[in-house]
């Protein structure tokens, strides 16, 4: 049994240092007088000395142990990062997570927003083409980011690799909800990880520390889209549902009888006013209620007709009264010939029973200079009604399509603080585990 | 004179039993007297002693056993090289299938190497840059790292005898399906050490090192 542990003292202020990745941390920044010191020297050399206070309280204390992935890791490190862009500081927190035989694994936080973060071993692959550049890996494609340099800009406690601060590395991030892959790049080496987003809830059960489950602010590059879930559950059930549709509109066309029961032609004298009134010979309507379609063709022409028409069962009596107009009109002017309404007018009455049937028709009204008109009355018994499929599909179309806008709302967000202007022409996947 | 068991002699600084755990192996260390022994025919030859060792962490050690897809490895030999920012151990391995590997474990990242002969003449790695290329005859590598390294101590049993300690040349290489490999310039043309980057989990070893606390 051996300990990975060495209690040693700062050679700046005299201070306690224990090393914890003994062997493999490189640099060591001592947590009381902030003395960069190289941890590979038994006699930890003063690299740089810098004699200030603590400027930064970590959110996580290093020395805090926490589980990932089912493997203890021990936060040993801790620095602050910053970028500018277009003038203005960003700042986030990367830690140093240690186990002696699993090795680093890094987190990373800003403004609430976490990732859990691993070398990758895996060379990824830069995606030729137009357009914003992308690299694969994993089996994922990564869209471009964020390039910029990040320098240094606190630290405490121990690194696996020569820290200064102040220093800078150039950083490109590239992202694919909920997965972040970074490259870091220097002369010597260009290194790539993968980070995956972490909720403030996860991150508080894996460091055993409730107090970090607080509300991110904002939207961050790999924050899985909230609203991608139930858009993506809307567009898996659009099509189900309009399977539903076609077969109950087919189903509809094909159970109607749509049935021809009726078909005269009367005349209508605008003189006799009154006397234009009809009864037709008595028709038979069978099966079930349902509704019966009256059609009317006539020869109007820059004259209109109003039909009161009562649909009259002879043995109850029971009269069922609509009444339609129609009325065309047409002529030339100065945009050229033109036309208004129609010749052809119909109406529908529902739910009627079978049974012997007469349609009492009264043609009243039209131009005071009209003329004598022909028309055509028709009686169709179990007309499907087409309007109910209208309504039920733009029902069925129309959330699947609002459930996206709030999708691309939070794209805009995040990409918004991206290099680039708005989000790539890719749908956003699901989120998924793999 | 005495007759030499199979693969076991003594040490002849201290005629302590010497006992070679691998056939091939052309250089070891006495665990008594810590000399570092290079055989020569039957005889041994006493070239140096072993240094005291840096500080590595690493929880690999000799006589550790891991699993290898599905071959097992036996830790038999160590050595540890130094750069500029930091150290690192290649373990020499015994391959259950009768050949032998190298476990590199470079800041705890473990990737399982094997000598291969390229069917080329490889670059030498210090003409080399890193995000270039390099296509040997069955893959193609991006180069992810360049390092000036050297020994700073042996431990155990090693193939060849590790008396040149000058500064030599790596070239880390990967690619996109987790190939990894080093190119190494302590000779010329350079080596090939090819294979792939493995975890902890996946090693699932007995016999590591324990460390106190975890």
């Amino acid at each position: 049994m051996v300990t990975t542990a060495a209690a040693l003292s700062c050679p700046s202020c005299g201070a306690s240092i224990t090393l914890h990745a003994l062997g493999w941390a490189v640099t060591v920044v001592c947590a009381t007088c902030g003395a960069e010191l190289d941890a590979l020297d038994p006699k930890l050399q003063i690299l740089r000395e810098h004699g200030r206070k603590l400027t930064f309280t970590p959110r996580i204390p290093l020395g805090t142990r926490g589980t990932v992935r089912d493997v203890p890791y021990e936060v040993i490190g801790c620095q602050r990062v910053t970028i500018t862009v277009e003038g203005t500081d960003y700042s986030w927190t990367e830690y140093v997570c240690f186990n002696p035989y699993h090795g680093f694994l890094y987190l990373s936080e800003y403004e609430g927003h976490w990732n859990v973060i691993e070398p990758l071993r895996e060379q990824p692959q830069h995606r030729a083409g137009i357009g914003r550049s992308a690299v694969d890996a994993r089996g994922r494609r990564f869209q471009h980011f964020q390039t910029a340099n990040a320098r240094t800009s606190f630290a405490l406690g121990e690194f696996p690799w020569e820290l200064r601060v102040g220093d800078a590395v150039h950083a490109a991030d590239y992202v694919s909800p909920p997965y972040l892959l970074s490259s870091e790049g220097s002369d010597y080496e260009t290194t790539w990880s993968l980070g995956r987003y972490t909720t403030p809830a996860e991150m508080a059960e894996m460091f055993g520390m409730p107090e970090l489950d607080q509300r991110p602010n904002g939207v961050f590059a790999n924050q899985p889209n909230p609203h991608v879930r139930e858009a993506h559950r809307i567009r898996r059930v659009l099509l189900p549902l309009l399977l539903v549709w076609l077969v109950l509109l087919v189903g509809t066309l094909m159970l109607t009888r749509k049935e021809s029961v009726f078909t005269d032609s009367y005349r209508f004298d605008h003189a006799l006013a009154e006397a234009n009134a009809v009864v037709t010979e008595p028709f038979e309507l069978k099966g079930r209620p349902s509704n019966v379609r009256v059609n009317i063709q006539t020869e109007l022409s820059n004259d209109w007709a109003w039909f009161a028409l009562a649909l009259i069962n002879e043995s109850t009596g029971e009269s069922r009264e609509v009444g339609k107009q129609v009325s065309y009109y047409s002529g030339v002017d100065s945009d050229g010939s033109w036309t208004e309404g129609s010749q052809r007018g119909a109406v529908s009455i529902s739910e009627v029973p079978a049974g012997q049937y007469v349609l009492r028709i009264g043609p009243e009204g039209g131009e005071p200079t009209g003329r004598t008109t022909n028309y055509t009355v028709t009686v169709t018994r179990d007309v499907p009604s087409y309007a109910f499929f209208i309504v039920a599909l733009f029902a069925i179309v129309l959330p699947a399509g609002l459930a996206w806008l709030p999708v691309f709302g939070f794209e805009n967000r995040r990409w918004l603080e991206s290099d680039h202007e708005g989000p790539p022409m890719a749908l956003p996947a699901g989120e998924d585990d793999t | 004179m005495t007759v030499p068991a199979p693969h076991g002699t003594s040490c002849p600084n201290c005629g302590a039993p010497i006992r070679f755990r691998w056939a091939q192996a052309v250089q070891t260390t006495c665990d008594f007297c810590k000399s570092v022994l290079v055989r020569t025919g039957l005889d041994l030859e006493r070239v140096g002693e072993q240094a005291e060792f840096p500080v590595t962490g690493s929880p690999v050690q000799l006589g550790m056993e891991a699993r290898w897809g599905n071959r097992s490895l036996l830790v038999v030999g160590r050595l540890t090289y130094a750069w500029a920012r930091g150290r690192w151990n290649e373990w020499y391995c015994r391959v259950s299938d009768g050949s032998s590997a190298w476990l590199s474990d470079a800041q705890l990242d473990y990737a399982i190497t094997v000598d291969v002969a390229p069917g080329m003449r490889l670059p030498d790695p210090s003409t080399l840059q890193v995000g270039g290329s390099v296509r040997t005859d069955t893959r193609e590598y991006v180069v992810t790292s360049l390092t000036q390294a050297q020994y700073v101590g042996t431990e155990g049993e090693l193939p060849f005898a590790t008396s040149d300690r000058s500064l030599c040349w790596f070239a880390d290489l990967r690619d996109p399906a987790g190939g990894f490999a080093t190119l190494d310039g302590s000779e010329s043309p350079p080596l090939l050490f090819s294979g792939e980057y493995v975890t902890w989990k996946q090693l699932a070893p007995t016999g590591a090192r324990e460390f106190a606390g975890w």
